[in-house]
């Protein structure tokens, strides 16, 4: 059940009462420090900080359009051993998504953690925030915001649009947090939908003095027409990348530029692995190797092994990509990486019925098996 | 022009298919040299990109075979390897490796018959399916 407030909002600034309800959860005897996005002094960034001075949270700013990391793999190393405290997380939802999968993967903990989520109007490019935040950034958050939530494309006025990941999201709402701070459907000039998804959302909830009220009777239908329009986009996008990779020259082609410099792979919060394979010795290859494939093929592109690694890549974390768009923010050749993962990741999690950061309690499908099951894989015909 | 001749790479597991192999050969059974036989201690220890690799290196077909359901030595190395096959046959075709050319079945220590007659299929089937663009294919 669950259990719904709201925050009020002053002067027009969301931020605030944002900033003010963090405080109040970092006032409570439990919870002993915050991890959230905050406003760096360079002025350029807004990065994930693990916070427990509740003076810094006027810095915060979970609502920015930035997303300069997946915060799950922070999530990973604040929670992978007992900490002996309790914290809050304050996570966009395809952070939430990768958290879920970290955990099932036993490399991360919810144990001592409240997920304080909130609906995820959308992010820019590193880059293009870069752009943005170059120029004026008086109320960005608020701004953003209220265009954003008005439909407004792009959100900011002559600025870019939003990232590719973001405009394809199916899931602006966090499912699995303990808290959810809603903005689709409301007025945030007035406030913001504050409601306790899970038992200890529940249990913190009924330390802060809230009254007990009701979801706006329009959100519902916001959220839907939200989603609609985003898998518009996404299903145009599947089709572009279909297009573009369906044949290994193709695949070629598209990773043509590709440094093998494994960003996308470090900035990836399901890329699991401790040691990645492209790392070891196994891809140091005798120099007169190069000199065979030059002679078979023609020419051989350098560095090497760019196909196999991208396809390696996908056949080991394609059941678990959120579509969070890390990769493709993290290339320095601007390869549309986060494209061709989430196209191959849609089918071949609906190969399997599974969705990646959905449900807690369906284990990841290379991670069990059944007597009795995908017989028609098995033959010669 | 010469008929393609395909390159099958076939990982098959030591107590098993490889087992069956041995036996086709010494029961003097022929089958095509078009296979190239890698022995693995399961089919549950054949990482996909194992199979990945043989396709980006020009390889026509990838077969893993290994013991039946219930017979595994490590007990259930064959339920995970189908489920990564599964997988794969779910990837590959994505960037134009069909289906088809990759295989996963199952050839008991003694089924020798079963063996050579499965490796005879798999070349026929190869020739049907064409070389793959990979061998040759610059990629750059
Ligand atoms: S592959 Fe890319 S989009 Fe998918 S989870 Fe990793 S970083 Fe995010
Ligand atoms: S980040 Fe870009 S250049 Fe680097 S390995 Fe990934 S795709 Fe290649
Ligand atoms: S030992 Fe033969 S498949 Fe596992």
């Amino acid at each position: 059940m669950a259990n719904t407030s709201f925050l009020n909002v002053d002067n027009d600034n969301v931020l605030l009462s944002i900033q003010k309800f963090l405080k109040s959860i970092l006032d409570l005897n439990d919870i002993e420090a915050i991890l959230a996005p905050l406003h760096k002094k360079d002025g350029k960034n807004i990065m994930p900080v693990f916070i427990a001075d509740p003076t810094l949270l006027n810095d915060v700013d979970p609502l920015a359009p930035a997303f300069a990391m997946n915060a799950a793999k922070l999530v990973s190393k604040l929670t992978h051993k007992p900490m002996g405290k309790k914290i809050a997380v304050v996570l966009r939802s395809c952070e939430i998504r990768a958290l879920i999968e970290l955990v099932k993967l036993k490399q991360a903990y919810l144990e001592d953690i409240v997920i304080i989520g909130f609906d995820c109007l959308g992010t820019y490019t590193n880059k293009n925030l870069a752009f943005l935040m170059a120029s004026d950034t008086t109320d960005l958050t608020q701004r953003f915001c209220e265009n954003a939530l008005a439909g407004k494309e792009p959100p900011i006025e002559g600025g870019p649009n939003l990232s590719p990941a973001c405009r394809a999201c199916e899931y602006p709402v966090p499912e699995n947090a303990d808290i959810l701070i809603g903005l689709l459907g409301l007025d945030i000039k007035k406030q913001v939908l504050l409601q306790a998804l899970t038992e200890k959302g529940n249990a913190l909830f009924e330390n802060l003095s809230y009254t007990e009220s009701e979801e706006p009777p329009g959100r519902k239908k916001v959220i839907s027409e939200v989603i609609s329009k985003k898998i518009e986009f996404r299903d145009k996008m599947f089709e572009t990348t279909h297009k573009a990779t369906n044949t290994l020259e193709k695949l070629s082609d598209y990773f043509a530029s590709c440094i093998n410099c494994y960003n996308c792979r470090v900035a990836c919060p399901v890329c699991y692995c401790r040691e990645c394979v492209f790392n070891t010795d196994v891809f140091d290859h005798d120099p007169y190797q190069y000199m065979q494939w030059a002679k078979r093929k023609g020419a051989v592109k350098l560095p090497a092994d760019t196909n196999f690694y991208h396809i390696t890549r996908l056949a080991h974390i394609s059941l678990n990509c959120v579509g969070c768009g890390q990769c493709s923010n993290a290339c320095p050749n601007d390869i549309p990486v986060m494209e061709l993962f989430k196209y191959v990741a849609n089918n071949t999690q609906a190969a399997f019925e599974y969705e990646a950061g959905k449900d807690m309690d369906q284990p990841p499908p290379l991670s069990v098996f059944k007597e009795e099951e995908y017989l028609d894989v098995v033959g010669i015909n | 022009m010469a008929e393609h001749e395909p390159l099958i790479i076939a990982f098959v597991c030591n107590w098993c298919t490889y087992t069956a192999a041995d036996l086709a050969g010494t029961s003097r059974l022929s089958y095509p040299k078009n296979i190239r036989l890698i022995r693995v201690m399961c089919t549950g220890m054949v990482d996909p990109q194992y199979i990945i690799k043989a396709f980006l290196e020009g390889a026509d077909m990838v077969i893993v075979s290994g013991c039946h359901p219930g017979d595994c030595h490590y007990i259930n190395g064959n339920y995970k390897a189908r489920r990564r096959i599964k997988l794969l046959k779910e990837i590959l075709p994505k960037f134009g490796i069909e289906k088809q050319r990759l295989k996963l079945t199952w050839i008991g220590a003694s089924d020798g018959i079963e063996f050579a007659k499965t490796m005879q299929e798999l070349v026929i089937q190869a020739k049907t399916i064409g070389p793959n663009p990979a061998r040759t294919g610059a990629g750059l």
